[in-house]
């Protein structure tokens, strides 16, 4: 399997994604530049954390038309699996690829730590080996994390099974208390309708190697590696 | 030039010269100068970019050791040999001035600027730190610059993408006005691949790349040169304002375009903007540059040359490319969607000539402008303060101790100089880069993986102004001690220092005197640890007209490396039933301790008990303990004493302790005070006999508190103070109750 990770101008988790692929899970892995056309064949697009040109209008607003992303959009219509992670989601959400949209944190603040997910469903590919009933601690670092969508979008989002994640405490409780920036019914993750399209805020890819001392990040890869080996 | 206004003695004095240092600008000349360039002598000469009136003592600190590629002042940023083929950029600087009167933009561009200095050189950041000093916490203004400062450090490095890995928040009344920020960095770079500040090459082209040059921070350098007072305010123009966007490409654009081979020399346009840059770069490489001004890309029209020159716009570098080699340079900024324009070139003249549109405007000597050449030395008066005499007065026998004791543990732990600052921390990204082996890892330093080997670098920065305040020369030496323990604790070799001197104006001989004791303490605790320094800045003038000097701060960021990065140690307990040790000695002592300081409110003490020579000992016992593996946990007693490093040491794993105090000493001192030179240490029951052999092999003191218990209670002497989960409770939201959420 070949993985892809775009490179925008302010990217800043793009090389952490690349040496997880890489270095940590031993797969084939390239850097895909913002101004190329050519996804040079990969089987997984990834869209990294960091602050896109800035971030200065609004978090994602302006990478979404940068010229990788018309042929990564191409390439998600067609049912190619695509992966947003905190920046990557925001640039997912402008793109309309994943129903909702990210907000200022609730304390209008940036928040970086540890926090716990609950995944919600295995009917996906990024999540198809991971235990249900698992609390995984999964970092976030973010200043716009607040998962909005509006009554509409949510109820479908529900009703489709389209929520992965949601923030929970350390014993897997979803609760007001464990949400750390507002979202909508503590909502972290989500995919598109057709199933081949993640954001997540949380970074797994901060969670998946023995020198972090935190590997809970690590089942969401190994799901996506098993689905297709 | 004729045609333009020469200049007079009172120009000079408004742009901060002395009447002499007037008559040595003529002297050099041989003529009255011109306004642009008695305005490059006025920046070139204060304090900030010439050192005048520290370079002398800056001198006498231990700089020699078989790590260092790069000797203090030689380069933008210390550089040592990590092994491996590897070495660590680093270094620690101030943005007190700009952080006193614009908060956000102060502290950003002070991380913007710190870690240009170690890209400058070649080196990818891979860590930051920094060490921040406010007044009371209840004030609003300290409360505006506290928000302003993390989210201004947190903005710029989030952006930037480097992780925040270590830190300390200091509150005192003395910096109610001027508060501290100190920002530093560490970058890793592959040894003989690293990037000089130099210039030379007749004829070869001079680059300006990054940001277009706008008025901001004009004579910034000359604005951190004096005392802040109510007229502070009109210098906000000094204030630059940082893009983090920009910094993120430049980091990227210049590490490839060194990569590329195609560069001489290079340095980032920090402090006093393009004139310090060619007149560094120039002066060390031996040659003149001829610069047209109207080719530098600029934000706003008409701008004087002057205000070119001076401009401290942020995220900009200036290159000197070997000449045909102009094109691959240009194709690398294009790329990453800079500015890069050739301002002029490489000339055999020592000298500086500026054009605008064709006309000379400036034309000054290199080397006379820099520190190390014609830059003025001063040798500044110095006296021991009447305050000391006070100080050295102090007799524990004088206060009285407390009859509840728990009444102390929980004012301490309240005490926002004890408290988690997980407040300022958790807006700070501490994990990008996926190298931060200490983010689920409780340990006294930051810990850094040096991806590729087996080495990890570890990192801490340390100063408690207070002892500095107390007894300089033993404060500073304490400072260093600090961070070399906190080093070893974390399992790591101490390596090397970078310092961050911040102190009142140096024209006054009291405070004179405590920048001079506290290098003194600093060159006989570097000299001890081996730890030389190699590099930083110095601050002065963080006074105000009527609040006077802010406690003297030498901070220091000390980078060790961990051979194997096994070792690395943490802080916490890890099993009920493991024994808990002190290493080192208590003493009878509290002299300066935040007990002392905010409990009994007195404000004359010397230092803590400190004796140099058995802590560097203790640290040879700990690295012994640490590699024979016979701890199970580490953590240094420091400020809040033993009481608040057996709660640290608790409160991770939801476990409790057990002691018993010496009798031999009061309690209140056993508990909360700050004597030096002590560890607490955890050992599991079957290796307790081990661990005893290997201590009774050294002449290390120590001595059995109790033990780890199941139960989450802090007991000491079968006297409950508190639960480890409520105390930490408090003790997480101390700050929030300050500043909200």
């Amino acid at each position: 399997m070949k993985f892809g990770v775009v490179v925008f101008p302010g990217s800043n988790c793009d090389q952490d994604a690349i040496n997880l692929f890489g270095n940590v899970l031993g797969q084939k892995v390239v850097p895909l530049w913002h101004k190329d056309h050519d996804l040079q064949g990969c089987d997984f697009i990834v869209l990294p954390g960091g602050f896109s040109y800035g971030d200065y209008l609004r978090s994602g607003a302006i990478a979404r038309f940068s010229p990788i992303m018309k042929e990564v959009i191409d390439f998600a219509n067609k049912g190619g699996y695509l992966m947003g992670i905190c920046n990557g989601f925001q640039v997912l959400g402008e793109a309309g690829l994943v129903p909702g949209a990210l907000l200022h944190n609730d304390n209008r603040k940036f928040i970086c730590k540890n926090v716990y997910l609950k995944t919600q469903t295995q009917n996906s590919l990024i999540t198809a080996q991971v235990d249900l009933d698992k609390a995984l601690k999964i970092p976030i670092a973010h200043g716009e994390g607040k998962y909005y969508a509006d009554a509409d979008t949510l109820k479908m989002v529900n009703d489709n099974d389209q929520v992965l994640f949601r923030y929970c405490d350390e014993n897997g409780n979803i609760t007001a208390e464990s949400n750390p920036n507002g979202s909508l019914e503590n909502i972290a993750g989500v995919c598109n309708k057709n199933r081949n399209v993640f954001g997540m805020m949380p970074h797994p890819e901060r969670a998946s190697d023995s020198i972090l001392a935190n590997q809970d990040g690590l089942a969401l890869f190994e799901s996506i590696l098993q689905a297709v080996l | 030039m004729e045609h333009l206004e020469l200049t007079t003695v009172e120009t000079a004095k408004d742009l901060g010269l002395l009447p002499e240092e007037f008559e040595k600008i003529k002297e050099i000349l041989g003529r009255t100068p011109n306004f642009n360039e008695l305005s490059i002598f006025a920046v070139m000469w204060s304090e900030h970019c010439s050192y005048k009136n520290s370079i002398v003592w800056l001198k006498t600190l231990p700089k020699e050791g078989a790590r260092m590629l790069a000797k203090a002042g030689e380069e933008n940023a210390g550089l040592v040999d990590i092994g491996d083929g590897l070495a660590c950029c680093f270094k620690i600087e101030s943005h007190n001035h700009p952080s006193a009167l614009e908060p956000y933009q102060g502290a950003a561009t002070g991380v913007g600027g710190i870690n240009r200095d170690i890209f400058t050189m070649g080196a990818r950041p891979v860590a930051q730190l920094n060490s921040l000093r406010f007044g009371d916490i209840n004030l609003d203004r300290t409360k505006w610059l506290v928000k302003g400062v993390v989210k201004g450090i947190g903005d710029y490095g989030n952006a930037f993408g480097i992780p925040t890995v270590g830190g300390e928040v200091f509150f005192d009344e003395s910096f109610n006005v001027n508060p501290l920020v100190n920002a530093m960095s560490a970058g890793i770079v592959k040894v003989g691949e690293t990037v000089s500040a130099t210039s030379y090459g007749v004829g070869n082209p001079v680059y300006i790349v990054g940001s277009a040059t706008g008025k901001d921070g004009i004579h910034g350098a000359a604005f951190a040169s004096k005392d802040i007072t109510e007229d502070s305010v009109n210098d906000l123009p000094s204030v630059q304002v940082g893009d983090p966007f920009q910094e993120k490409l430049l980091l990227e654009a210049t590490l490839e375009v060194i990569q590329s081979g195609a560069v001489v020399g290079m340095q980032d346009m920090g402090a006093a903007g393009i004139i310090c840059s060619n007149s560094e770069m120039s002066a060390k490489g031996e040659h003149g540059m001829r610069i047209d001004l109207d080719k530098v890309p600029t934000r706003q029209e008409n701008m004087k040359p002057w205000e070119i020159l001076l401009s401290e716009s942020q995220e900009r570098m200036l290159i000197v490319v070997e000449k045909g080699k102009e094109a691959i340079v240009e194709a690398i900024f294009d790329k990453w969607d800079l500015n890069c324009a050739i301002i002029g070139e490489v000339t055999d003249t020592k000298r500086l000539h500026y054009y605008m549109h064709g006309t000379l405007v400036a034309d000054v000597p290199a080397e006379d402008l820099v520190l190390g050449g014609g830059a003025p030395v001063y040798h500044r008066e110095y006296r021991e303060p009447a305050y000391m005499a006070e100080h050295n007065a102090f007799k524990i026998e004088d206060i009285k101790q407390p009859e509840n004791l728990k009444e102390v543990a929980d004012h301490l732990i309240s005490h926002p100089n004890i408290a988690s600052k997980r407040w300022v921390y958790n807006q700070y990204d501490s994990m990008v880069g996926t190298l931060n082996m200490t983010t689920n890892r409780p340990s006294d330093a930051g810990v850094v993986d040096v991806r590729g080997t087996d080495k990890a670098l570890a990192l801490t920065v340390d100063c408690n102004s207070r002892y500095v305040y107390a007894n300089p020369e033993e404060g500073c030496a304490i400072a260093v001690a600090e961070a070399a323990r906190n080093i070893v604790c974390a399992g790591g070799e101490p390596v090397a220092i970078t310092n961050c001197l911040n102190f009142g104006n140096p024209y006054i001989p009291e405070v004179y005197w405590q920048f001079v004791s506290a290098i003194k303490g600093m060159s006989k605790a570097c000299t001890k640890f081996e730890t030389p320094v190699t590099g930083g800045n110095v601050s002065f003038y963080n006074q105000s007209s009527d609040e006077g000097p802010v406690f003297p701060t030498p901070t220091i960021g000390m980078l060790g490396v961990l051979d194997n990065k096994k070792t690395l140690t943490t802080i916490d307990f890890k099993n009920a039933g493991d024994a808990i040790y002190l290493i080192g000695e208590s003493q009878n002592d509290i002299a300066a301790s935040q007990y002392l300081a905010s409990y009994h409110k007195v404000d004359k003490y010397p230092a803590p008990y400190f004796n140099l020579d058995k802590e560097y000992d203790m640290h040879q016992a700990i690295k012994g303990l640490i590699k024979e593996e016979l701890v199970a946990s580490v953590h240094d007693v420091a400020d809040g004493g033993l009481f608040i490093a057996l709660f640290e040491s608790a409160m991770h794993n939801g476990l409790g302790f057990e002691i018993e105090s010496d009798d031999t000493i009061r309690k209140d001192a056993f508990l909360f005070g700050e004597a030096q030179g002590r560890v607490v240490v955890s050992v599991k029951p079957e290796q307790q006999e081990a661990f005893v052999e290997f201590m009774s092999t050294n002449e290390v003191e120590f001595s059995l508190l109790g033990t780890v218990t199941e139960s989450n209670e802090m007991i000491i002497d079968e006297e409950s103070f508190g639960k480890v989960p409520a105390v930490k409770q408090v003790y997480d939201n101390v700050l929030h109750g300050y500043l909200g959420e």
